[in-house]
């Protein structure tokens, strides 16, 4: 730093574009505006009315809305279905995050290992990923049928289930219906993640593992003092990507499972879908997508964080 | 035995170090380690594992709806190969028309993304002007806001406006993307000026250099905001959902969704129309497939 103070000041005309008229500087403005206002319209907007909304009892049959102060709120905080639903979201995604994690990074070692048949890898891995989610939800259904479906005939097959007592997969109860639309999930969304780590993995210098090797150490040790750590950000990243993800569950839960069994597995936006499309109660849906919003906002913070010290 | 050892030693003499390690290394490549065979075999059954839904998918679809239904043996090729399934589907026609509107809403949404991002990221990356820091903070802010969360106004929103079950309203409320801006205007930074003081000095536009000096660099970043922007746009579910009520306007998955119920037994052609709606991007990542891989490098990394 004092070397650099001791050095003459470059002007700043000299460094940056020239900006030195009026006009020119407006220019910028113009470029900037279609977009700010998309943004504003369908963004910033609806941003404020549906805090706005949330302290009304507006309702979707059309009558004037009157302002009712706290009260969805304090209703919110005091429903059970909307606590259960909530909780069914945390509970989405704790089970969906580790796998989706941990998986992805196996599954990107391998293929950084084998890279002879990366290209079939990766379109195999990947290619879920772009398979819309009713399609996802049509081919795994019918792979979870109780009677008769595939899963069910291998479970039996290995010995793993009696064949008169068919497991039931996605109206299981007993948590049975949220862990099968995790599996899909993970089969579903891993190959982004996947992907972010093969990148990442790609990166890293091989001298870095020959000079290890040279020092004597395994590939065990290689993969947790070197790998590992090496990829510490992206790991962060795809966490608060994935946990985001997780927490905006619906598409797939929805269509599988409907909520059920008894709403073991009906989540958050399902539960704000259920009362301002089927309740007609914009007002409180409102409120509730607040709750919602202000969490993932929490975890939204660490990403933003995390995209800044990129910057530097 | 005697003669290579002779040989080897007479070598070793020599540049012993390289010498063996030349051997060594031409060892390796003719003949992998168990452990890399290993690797191979692992990655490449798990591969194969994780097509098998795709595959069961295609291989009922491919059956005839006896041979298809529950009561059958669970068998992976099909004994009478029919394609009654697809028959049934193309009679009906509902499959053509949600293609055609997921194709006109992706595209839409794709080609308004990529032009407002990349005049905004331009805007930001190349000039000053009044209220910028402003602007561009709230941007960034944008980027914490959960879409889903927002889906009660903007549905009010767009119903005021009269947009409800239009294209539009499908589209527009899709392509405010402040993560593209924020990508592109990233990448811009990074690109030299001095080609566009050169092209300013003969006398060129700000669109100009955008189009002539900007865009011509930009082609795997372009490309990757679009492909995602088209994926997320083609696979989103819950707002068109909302949006769309009518059957002809709905876009592919909703349209798929909504008859999902609706063919009871009939699983060949559930899953004839399973393969039908995966394969337009399936295709088209088979075909971008580098791009995409690159795409997400270069999105999730740089």
């Amino acid at each position: 730093m004092t070397v650099k103070t001791e050095a003459p000041p470059v002007p700043a005309a000299m460094v940056r574009p020239p900006t030195d008229t009026k006009k020119q500087s407006w220019t910028g403005l113009w470029f900037v505006l279609p977009f700010v206002a998309f943004y504003a319209l369908f963004l910033v907007w609806p941003t404020f009315l549906g805090l706005y909304y949330s302290f009304t009892d507006k309702s979707l049959t059309g009558r004037a809305a009157s302002w009712i102060g706290l009260d969805n709120w304090f209703e919110a905080f005091g429903d059970e279905r909307a606590w259960n639903a909530l909780w069914n979201t945390a509970e989405f995604t704790l089970y969906s995050t580790p796998p989706l994690v941990v998986l992805s990074i196996v599954f990107a070692l391998l293929v950084n290992r084998a890279r002879r048949i990366g290209w079939f890898l990766r379109m195999a891995f990947f290619a879920p990923f772009v398979v819309p989610v009713s399609v996802v939800t049509m081919i795994w259904i019918w792979i979870y049928q109780p009677d008769g479906g595939l899963l069910n005939h291998y479970l039996e097959l290995l010995g793993l289930q009696n064949a008169d007592t068919n497991q039931i997969w996605v109206q299981g109860e007993g948590g049975v219906a949220m862990w099968s639309v995790v599996i899909t999930t993970v089969w579903w969304t891993l190959g982004f993640n996947f992907l972010l780590y093969l990148a990442a993995l790609q990166t890293i210098d091989p001298s870095v593992y020959e000079a290890s090797s040279i020092d004597g150490a395994n590939w065990w040790q290689q993969l947790w003092r070197i790998t590992l750590p090496l990829l510490n950000r992206t790991t962060a990243m795809v966490i608060v990507l994935q946990l985001i993800a997780s927490l905006r569950i619906f598409d797939q839960m929805y269509i599988m499972t409907g909520g059920g069994p008894n709403r073991e597995s009906e989540v958050a936006i399902h539960y704000i879908y259920i009362a301002g499309f089927e309740g007609f109660r914009i007002g409180y849906a409102s409120a509730l997508s607040y709750v919602l919003f202000v969490l993932i906002l929490i975890i939204s913070i660490f990403q933003f964080r995390l995209f800044s010290r990129k910057e530097d | 035995m005697t003669a290579v050892q002779e040989r080897s030693t007479a070598a070793e003499a020599g540049r012993p170090t390289a010498v063996r390690r030349r051997r060594l290394f031409k060892w390796r490549g003719k003949k992998p380690s168990v452990g890399a065979v290993i690797v191979y075999i692992a990655a490449g059954l798990l591969g194969v594992f994780w097509l098998l839904p795709l595959v069961w998918a295609v291989s009922t679809s491919l059956k005839s709806e006896t041979e298809a239904s529950l009561g059958q043996d669970i068998h992976w090729i099909p004994r009478e190969w029919s394609i009654e399934g697809y028959k049934v589907l193309f009679e009906r026609g509902d499959h053509l028309t949600w293609m055609l509107n997921s194709t006109v809403v992706s595209t839409i949404v794709t080609v308004l993304t990529l032009v407002l991002c990349t005049l905004a990221a331009y805007g930001f990356s190349r000039f000053d002007f009044p209220g910028k820091n402003i602007v561009f903070g709230s941007i960034i802010a944008g980027l914490m806001v959960p879409g889903q969360a927002l889906i009660i106004p903007l549905f009010d929103l767009v119903n005021a406006l009269h947009m409800g079950g239009t294209y539009w309203g499908l589209a527009l409320p899709q392509v405010v993307a402040p993560v593209m801006v924020f990508i592109l205007k990233r990448f811009f930074d990074g690109i030299p000026r001095d080609y566009e003081e050169a092209a300013k000095l003969d006398g060129a536009g700000h669109f100009r250099i955008l189009w002539n000096v900007i865009l011509p660099v930009s082609g795997p970043i372009m490309a990757a905001v679009g492909i995602f922007t088209f994926i997320g746009s083609w696979n989103n579910f819950l707002w068109p959902m909302l949006i769309a009520t009518d059957p002809s306007m709905m876009t592919l998955p909703v349209g798929l969704q909504a008859v999902a119920g609706g063919y009871g037994l009939f699983y060949a052609q559930t899953m004839a129309s399973a393969v039908l709606g995966a394969a337009p991007l399936l295709i088209v990542f088979l075909v971008f497939q580098k791009r995409i891989v690159e795409g997400v490098a270069g999105v999730g990394l740089k």
